[in-house]
């Protein structure tokens, strides 16, 4: 074992409190034998998110979990094609069918990142060979964010194809209503809800714990706040300033860029239900007991 | 080495580890040893920074834990060979692990060799896995790095009589290659088999601590003759301790050497002669532990 890749320091640097720390306080009594190593490196957060990616896929319901955003997507398409009126087969009916499904696997997939540590106890190892847990969640995290992004450009591009053909066979205009722009806070919606589901994971680091609570939070609060808002005039207006799915919707109505208040409610609901709890479920995830 | 000082662990008002200190050497195999519940595991998750001390440190060699740049090639950890995902197969598991450490991916398929796991053993899911073979991905995730240090729990538990021979061995020709391995095990013929030197903890605390040759030695001699009561006496003529076992020999602190002197020196004829240790250590684990295991009183 001489080539330790990426370990390897380059000429000239110093050591990194190696081994010569060990030599040091060894000396005199037997050292351990074996071929001498180049200086040991701290491992780069980019190895991490690699092993956090594998990770992702390496397991049966990992690779179905993420076989189902191709999968979701076309079937998503295919109904389209075949039930949509033909007035409304435009680019946005796409994305709309598409985005529900995305909705629902992508926090998923961040959340079981997440929690499979601790359900699946993964973590006994994950987290005595990097102990600094924070860079392991940072790279859970790089690693889920990249997943969502690539999923919901391929989701686009299985819904482009869609309006191509829906289009063709049923022999309609093409319309392409989504600009570049909506399709940036589409993305950035989805990411969104993905990292909402990862927060939930770190709080709560039980995987169907954290699945139910996703659905609380996408389904069960919205739907708690729109009764109130409409039996309660008080709330009608605060409902953007309180409400995370409300306060988010616009980035996925495809309907051009998004106001200065709009923005400024979703950045408020963003540190009171994901900023805040993200900070709280860190702390926990950091000093918590791994057994 | 792994420097254990001062280490306490409380759960709330419950101590599950109590001011312990100890050192597992270089070059030696270290038996950590109690029975169920003695907090052999909790000390050494703390060890691996998994759990947080509430007073006292852990140091392996002269580092904290958490400050080694890349802790598995310095430290060999197996705490619990059935926390894995049960659905990755074995030699993904170990993938994950090389990965991390970034080693060379060669690594991979020399440990599943070395620990004896076949290819098709390690293309299948650890779900399907006996806990024996889980054992065995466990060591060889620990072994890996090539780490000076091994900590490992209870790591005999599901081998069966060859796999445990094994084990021995492996631990052994470690040791004797100048690593430190510290091992867990609440039961003590293992311990006796292959420890050098041997912790024993009981309810959190260290009961008693030592090389397994004083511990032995501790123990003292069992003697038999014809003439007890007259050995006896000349023991004890010797300022030596003796006490009939009730079973027809004399149990004493004093070494075999020392007493067969004494024997031929006052003239009696010895009709059994040996440390007690095939059932020393035994003796003194469960006179040890007995006021602080669970089922003390049996004991």
């Amino acid at each position: 074992m001489t080539a330790i890749d990426g370990t390897i320091a380059s000429a000239g640097t110093p050591a990194v409190d190696g081994l010569t720390t060990i030599d040091g306080t060894t000396a005199g009594q037997p050292g351990y034998v074996r071929s001498p190593r180049p200086t040991v490196r701290r491992i780069p957060l980019v190895r991490l998110t690699q092993v956090e990616l594998r990770k992702m896929f390496d397991t049966r319901s990992g690779f179905w979990l993420m076989a189902s955003i191709v999968i979701s997507s076309l079937i998503a398409t295919g109904a389209v094609i075949l039930f949509a009126p033909d007035k409304e087969l435009t680019y946005s009916s796409f994305g709309a069918a598409i985005g529900f499904p995305m909705a629902v696997i992508l926090p998923m997939i961040a959340i079981l990142s997440v929690t499979s540590e601790w359900s699946q106890r993964s973590g006994l190892t994950t987290f005595t060979l990097v102990p600094h847990r924070g860079r392991v969640i940072l790279a859970k995290a790089i690693a889920s964010v990249g997943i969502g992004v690539v999923s919901m450009l391929l989701a686009l591009a299985i819904g482009a194809l869609g309006n191509l053909a829906g289009t063709a066979v049923n022999g309609t205009p093409q319309v392409w209503d989504i600009t570049v722009m909506d399709a940036l806070l589409i993305v950035l919606g989805n990411v969104l809800g993905l990292l909402i589901g990862f927060m939930l994971g770190l709080v709560i680091r039980n995987s169907p714990g954290a699945i139910v609570a996703y659905f609380v939070y996408s389904f069960v609060l919205p739907t708690i706040f729109l009764v109130l808002a409409a039996n309660q005039d008080w709330f009608r207006h605060l409902q953007p300033w309180v409400d995370v799915t409300y306060a988010q919707s616009p980035l996925f109505a495809a309907d051009g860029a998004l106001t200065g208040q709009q923005w400024a409610n979703i950045a408020v609901t963003g540190v009171f239900w994901l900023l805040a709890p993200l900070l709280v479920g860190l702390r926990l995830v950091t000093r918590s007991e791994v057994k | 080495m792994i420097t254990v000082e001062s280490l306490t662990r409380k759960y709330g008002s419950f101590t599950a580890v109590d001011d312990i200190s100890f050192t597992a050497l270089p070059g030696r195999v270290t038996g950590f040893l109690g029975p169920n519940g003695a907090g052999k595991s909790t000390t050494m998750r703390v060890m691996v920074g998994l759990t947080r001390p509430t007073a006292g440190s852990v140091t392996i060699s002269g580092r904290r834990f958490r400050d080694l740049p890349n802790p598995g090639l310095e430290v060999g950890v197996l705490l619990d060979a059935s926390a894995q995902h049960a659905g990755r197969t074995g030699r993904e598991i170990l993938t994950i692990t090389q990965r991390t450490m970034g080693l060379p991916a060669r690594r991979v398929p020399e440990m599943l060799e070395r620990v004896g796991l076949t290819v098709t053993e390690a293309e299948r899911r650890v779900r399907d896995y006996s806990l024996g073979m889980r054992q065995r991905l466990g060591i060889a995730t620990a072994l890996i790095g090539d780490p000076e240090v091994l900590i490992l729990d209870e790591p005999a538990n599901g081998l069966d009589p060859a796999g445990i021979r094994w084990m021995r061995d492996l631990l052994r020709g470690y040791a004797d290659r100048g690593g430190t391995v510290l091992l867990s095990s609440h039961l003590l013929h293992e311990i006796e088999v292959i420890a050098d030197d041997i912790v024993m903890i009981g309810n959190g605390r260290i009961v008693s601590q030592g090389t397994k040759t004083e511990l032995l030695h501790a123990a003292g001699t069992l003697v038999r003759a014809a003439d007890l009561n007259g050995l006896e006496r000349a023991l004890v003529a010797q300022g030596l301790t003796a006490s009939p076992t009730g079973d027809g020999a004399l149990r004493t602190d004093a070494d075999p050497a020392q007493v067969g002197k004494v024997a031929l020196q006052a003239g009696f004829a010895l009709t059994d002669l040996r440390p007690a240790a095939g059932a020393g250590l035994e003796e003194m684990f469960l006179q040890l532990t007995a006021g602080t295991q669970r089922d003390g009183a049996a004991a």
